[in-house]
């Protein structure tokens, strides 16, 4: 693909793909056959039962997975082509990814954590734009604080700023708010709805809430891994 | 029901999960155990093997030794009255001669044994092609024969049937000596063995009046005899005898006592192996309770008592120390008794291989205290915990105070094992020094781990570090919270600790011996010069090109029997000392004080001075021995005691190895007592095969002792004594390093999480590894460099107050220290770091969820 064709490629381009996982109970497959398409700038919840595949489709999105068959393309690039650390660095440039579970680095303070991914993009300015980012998820005072010392809220705050640091393309987000109270995830919605709206990136989101994906431009519903409805056509409704 | 059914009944259902996750717990018991349980099992096998052989150690039921003289007739008397059978030995150094390839004469220093046709009274003596020793040393075509020990044979260039010469005589030998059963008795000798027969060293010369020999009449004696009355009775009958009585309930007391004490000194070091299994055990006991949060956090919420908490998991850390003391046990206990039969052949001293309950008790007893002490502070903590806490934080993210009892309890449990080595080793200073070492050697490392944590902290916020992620990652991981920082240092630490006491020990011991003497040291010791020969050797030695030096002194030897009248057995005096008492040394006399004296206290006695017996005494040693100005000294020489006052003290160091006495009296006190003369020569190397042919060719009955073969032998010992030593620090760096791997093995989670998340940040592997390897590095090298002090300090109090010699820091083994503390650290960082960076972020992260 070339440079020209890249720039216009959309954000997500899946193509047949398939995921098959060896446990100790035998194989498991996981993905059969997805197609999805996710435009630039689009934001996306992904919708769908326990165990129906919906997270290890975000992953391999990301290029946290690799899938066993078909093609994954982010902006115009083949992630399945990539080797381990080429998919590193193409999250470096590209992505921003949020977890249920924060996947903080507890050795490392508010901070420190959001810095991170700004250094590894050699940015001479990490901390001065990590201290900024943490000041607009309202955490400039806690900068210091390790993980344990914040709250889980405090904490998936500190995940969000750091996944919008970089300023990506695309902003993953599996369950941001699985592990939130109500209120508390109403407001890692907000703002991570906020983010996406200042920076314009693509964002496509896992979820259990039909609320939360409400907030979406697009709803996609999985179940027994495969696409039962990709939300285009309610989307053409609306 | 009690507290304690229930917690057992807990403890039980919990245990059914298996030992997963305790093999760092019980390796590091089982390693110390062990090392412990095999080191006195040896010892025994050693002790009871002296004691069962202990009358063929000896060469008969009892010995009784006499200096410079064979026994007088109602000695002999005496023993005939009542031994069954006597034997009497003659043991002194000497010179084998043969002539050489270039036709000049070959020397060498050895031990000669003279013997009679009852020779052995018990063991058997084997010499090659199966002579007895009738036909080997006997009188054969008017020739004596000779026995001797293949290193002297080959250093000789000898076959058997080769004349060579003792003294003025001319021997065949005869026969190699294979198997000498009263080899071992005798400590330390000069040179390997030459066996003769004492008649057939009459034409020698070597055993004229003055000369230096022992004389030893071993008795046979019947089996209901009782040793200590026998012994009580022969003082009593020649008190002024100077006779030393030896019997068959300790054949060979100074190789018994070097036995007990190597022992006790490598149980030390094996204690040394456990305290640091400790650092182990109680990361392991910690990570085991974090990974219980749960658990604990339910049964406090449906009810149960902090006590019980502590009951339920204290059951279960005792079952398994109780297991890792046991296999430790086995492996202690069944590794010697396996290699028994292999070991018993390479020793020296005979060994009765099996198993021993007196060893095991003591290492279990180690063991099981270690486990206690060390397990008993997270377990405390545990109890301490709230549930609510346990359910809303991140598992050991707050710890806290345990119960001042518990903190009682530990600082008795270790004063229990403190006062337990004391015990059992029977060294109180070295074993207190050593408890004192260990313990500020672990609240130094705790404190090194601290500090190296808040640079580490530091150093990550340095505008310097910032951009390179790696490195500040590296610095994070060291200096952050619940880390694997105090673990890793301390164990590695304290085990580097150990090697860096034996590297600074080894090598100041080595510079003292090789490098410190030999600039001082004569070439030569000549000894047995008698009255007639000295000006004869002095010219002749004084002739020769490249020699420098030669001072002479008049020699005697003496037991010193009384001090202040009390019989010096007796006498209150300090430990260290009982050496000079224990068996006869040198005595000189002199009109003026010989060159480089120097006079601490009292004043020295008129040249022309005549009145009562007079002794200059070495200061050191007369002090020690509790002596004054004016106090008393009995000694008996040759048979007669000769009582004198202390004139004055001197300053002797023995380590110039010139000629230096105890003991130095006025020369009128002496007179008449017949006496050979001892002789030092400093000589340039080039001109000691002269100097020894220009003095021994007139004079075969001196002896030569080259200095440099003396201070090999006993480098040589000394290296024995080191390697011993390796060995057991060699078990305190294995425990460490299974500490470390079970630091590095219980911080591999993290780290798969750490890499999962940072690969989901954009950090490449490469990167990743770097940071795992930066900081691994970072902390060995900080564990190496506390070692290096810890290790300087232990040298140091090791050389300057055991060894009493002076103490130089030795660079060289700190810098390999440092560098190998790094690579080990690194090398079990790297070992860990395979999972972390080939699992699939996405497989981790989930598995988090």
């Amino acid at each position: 693909m070339t440079e020209a064709t890249q720039a216009a490629a959309p954000a997500i381009e899946m193509t047949g793909v398939e995921l098959t996982l060896s446990s100790n109970a035998g194989r498991v497959e996981i993905l059969r056959g997805v197609d999805l398409s996710v435009a630039r700038g689009e934001t996306v919840g992904i919708v769908g039962p326990s165990g129906s595949g919906k997270s290890s489709l975000l992953m391999l999105m990301g290029g946290l997975e690799r899938a066993t068959g078909g093609s994954v393309l982010a902006m115009g690039h083949d992630l399945t082509a990539m080797n381990e650390d080429a998919l590193a660095r193409f999250r470096r440039s590209h992505m921003g990814v949020v977890f249920q579970s924060f996947h903080l680095i507890p050795t490392m303070t508010a901070l420190e954590n959001v810095a991170t991914p700004l250094e590894l993009r050699g940015d001479p300015d990490a901390f001065g734009r990590a201290a900024e980012e943490l000041a607009a998820v309202g955490l400039a005072a806690r900068a210091s604080h390790y993980p344990a010392q914040l709250s889980g809220g405090e904490q998936q705050r500190v995940a969000l700023a750091r996944a919008a640091a970089t300023r990506p393309a695309i902003l993953l987000a599996d369950e941001p708010t699985g592990n939130l109270d109500g209120a508390t995830g109403e407001v890692i919605m907000d703002l991570l709805l906020g983010l996406r709206d200042r920076h314009g990136a693509t964002l496509i989101m896992v979820t259990h809430a039909p609320e939360l994906a409400a907030r979406c431009d697009r709803v996609v519903k999985v179940a027994d891994g495969r696409i039962e409805d990709d939300g285009r056509a309610r989307q053409a409704a609306e | 029901m009690t507290v304690m059914s229930v917690a057992f009944r807990i403890a039980r259902r919990e245990l059914r999960g298996g030992i997963k996750g305790f093999y760092v717990f019980l390796g590091c018991l089982a390693l110390g155990v062990a090392a412990i349980a095999a080191v006195g099992s040896v010892r025994m096998a050693i002790s009871e093997g002296l004691s069962r052989e202990g009358r063929s150690i000896l060469g008969g039921d009892a010995e009784i030794s006499i200096t410079y003289r064979f026994a007088e007739d109602d000695e002999l008397a005496w023993m005939r009255a009542r031994g069954a059978a006597v034997s009497g030995i003659a043991d002194f150094r000497s010179m084998a001669v043969t002539l050489g390839e270039d036709g000049l004469p070959d020397r060498a220093l050895t031990q000669v044994k003279g013997v009679d046709a009852a020779y052995p009274l018990y063991g058997t003596l084997t010499l090659s092609g199966g002579l007895t020793a009738a036909q080997a040393l006997g009188l054969q075509d008017g020739r004596w024969g000779v026995a001797m020990q293949r290193a002297l044979i080959d250093r000789l260039g000898l076959e058997i049937g080769d004349p060579v010469r003792l003294g003025a005589a001319e021997y065949d030998l005869r026969a190699e000596i294979l198997a000498e059963p009263d080899a071992a008795a005798g400590g330390f000798g000069f040179g390997p063995r030459t066996l003769v027969m004492t008649d057939g060293l009459a034409p020698s010369g070597l055993l004229a009046p003055g000369t230096l020999f022992d004389s030893r009449y071993r008795l046979v004696l019947p089996d209901d005899t009782d040793l200590e009355v026998m012994k009580a009775e022969l003082a009593a009958a020649f008190p002024a005898a100077g006779m030393r009585w030896r019997d068959r309930r300790n054949g060979a007391p100074g190789l018994q006592t070097f036995v007990d004490r190597l022992g006790a000194f490598l149980v030390l070091v094996g204690l040394a192996a456990l305290a640091m299994g400790g650092v182990g055990v109680s990361a392991a006991v910690r990570s085991y309770l974090e990974g219980k949060t749960e658990t604990i956090a339910t049964l406090k919420t449906l009810g149960a008592e902090g006590r019980l908490i502590f009951a339920v998991y204290l059951i279960q850390i005792a079952a398994l120390a109780a297991l890792g003391v046991g296999i430790g046990l086995a492996l202690g206990a069944g590794l010697p008794a396996l290699a028994g039969p292999l070991l018993a052949d390479r020793l020296p001293v005979p060994a009765l291989f099996t198993i021993y309950a007196a060893p095991l008790a003591e290492a279990a007893v180690y063991g099981l205290l270690t486990a206690l002490i060390f397990a008993l502070w997270p377990l405390a903590q545990a109890r301490e915990l709230r549930a609510a806490r346990l359910f809303r934080d991140i598992a050991g993210s707050e710890r806290t105070w345990p119960r001042p009892t518990y903190i009682i309890a530990i600082g008795l449990l270790a004063a229990l094992l403190v006062a337990s080595a004391v015990l059992f080793s029977g060294l109180w200073t070295l074993a207190l020094g050593f408890a004192v070492g260990v313990i500020g050697a672990l609240i130094a490392l705790r404190i090194a781990a601290y500090g190296v944590r808040r640079a580490a902290r530091r150093l990550s916020r340095v505008r310097m570090v910032r951009g390179r992620p790696s490195l500040r990652l590296a610095l994070g991981a060291v200096g952050g919270p619940g880390g694997e920082t105090p673990g890793v240092i301390l164990s590695l630490g304290l085990g580097l600790a150990v090697l860096a006491a034996v590297g600074q020990i080894d090598t100041n011991l080595r510079d003292v011996i090789g490098r410190e003497l030999p600039d001082r040291a004569p070439a030569f010791f000549f000894v047995d010069i008698q009255n007639d020969q000295l000006p004869g050797f002095l010219t002749r030695a004084k002739a020769v090109d490249g020699v420098g030096d030669i001072a002479t002194a008049p020699m005697l030897r003496g037991v010193i029997t009384k001090l202040n009248g009390i019989d010096a057995d007796k006498a209150p005096i300090d430990p260290s000392a009982s050496w000079v008492i224990r068996g006869d040394r040198g005595l000189t006399y002199a009109e003026t004080p010989p060159t480089g004296t120097i006079i601490t206290d009292g004043t020295w006695w008129a040249p022309d001075y005549a009145g009562p017996p007079l002794v200059s005494f070495a200061e050191e040693e007369g002090r020690e021995l509790g002596l004054n100005i004016g106090d008393t000294v009995t000694v008996s020489v040759l048979g007669r005691e000769l009582t004198a006052t202390v004139a004055s003290f001197r300053v002797v160091e023995f380590r110039d190895m010139g000629i230096n006495f105890l003991m130095l009296m006025n020369p009128t006190a002496l007179v008449g007592a017949p006496h050979t003369h001892i002789a030092t020569v400093h000589a340039d190397a080039g001109a000691e095969g002269a100097l020894l042919r220009a003095v021994a060719g007139d004079y075969p009955n001196i002896t030569a002792i080259a200095v440099r073969e003396a201070v090999e032998q006993v480098s040589g010992a000394l290296k024995d004594l080191a390697s011993a030593t390796r060995w057991g620090a060699s078990v305190t760096l294995m425990t460490g390093l299974v500490v470390l791997i079970g630091a590095a093995a219980a911080g591999e989670r993290r780290r798969v999480h750490e890499a999962a998340v940072l690969k989901t940040l954009g950090m490449t592997r490469p990167a990743i590894l770097a940071s795992f390897a930066l900081r691994s590095a970072m902390l060995g090298a900080a564990a190496g460099a506390v070692a290096i002090g810890a290790g300087a300090l232990a040298g140091w109090a090791v050389i300057e107050k055991v060894m009493e010699a002076s103490y130089v820091f030795a660079p060289l083994p700190a810098v390999l220290i440092v560098l190998g503390g790094a690579a080990a650290s690194l090398l079990a960082g790297l070992a860990f770091a395979w999972r972390p960076l080939s699992a699939r972020p996405a497989q981790v992260l989930r598995a988090n969820e």
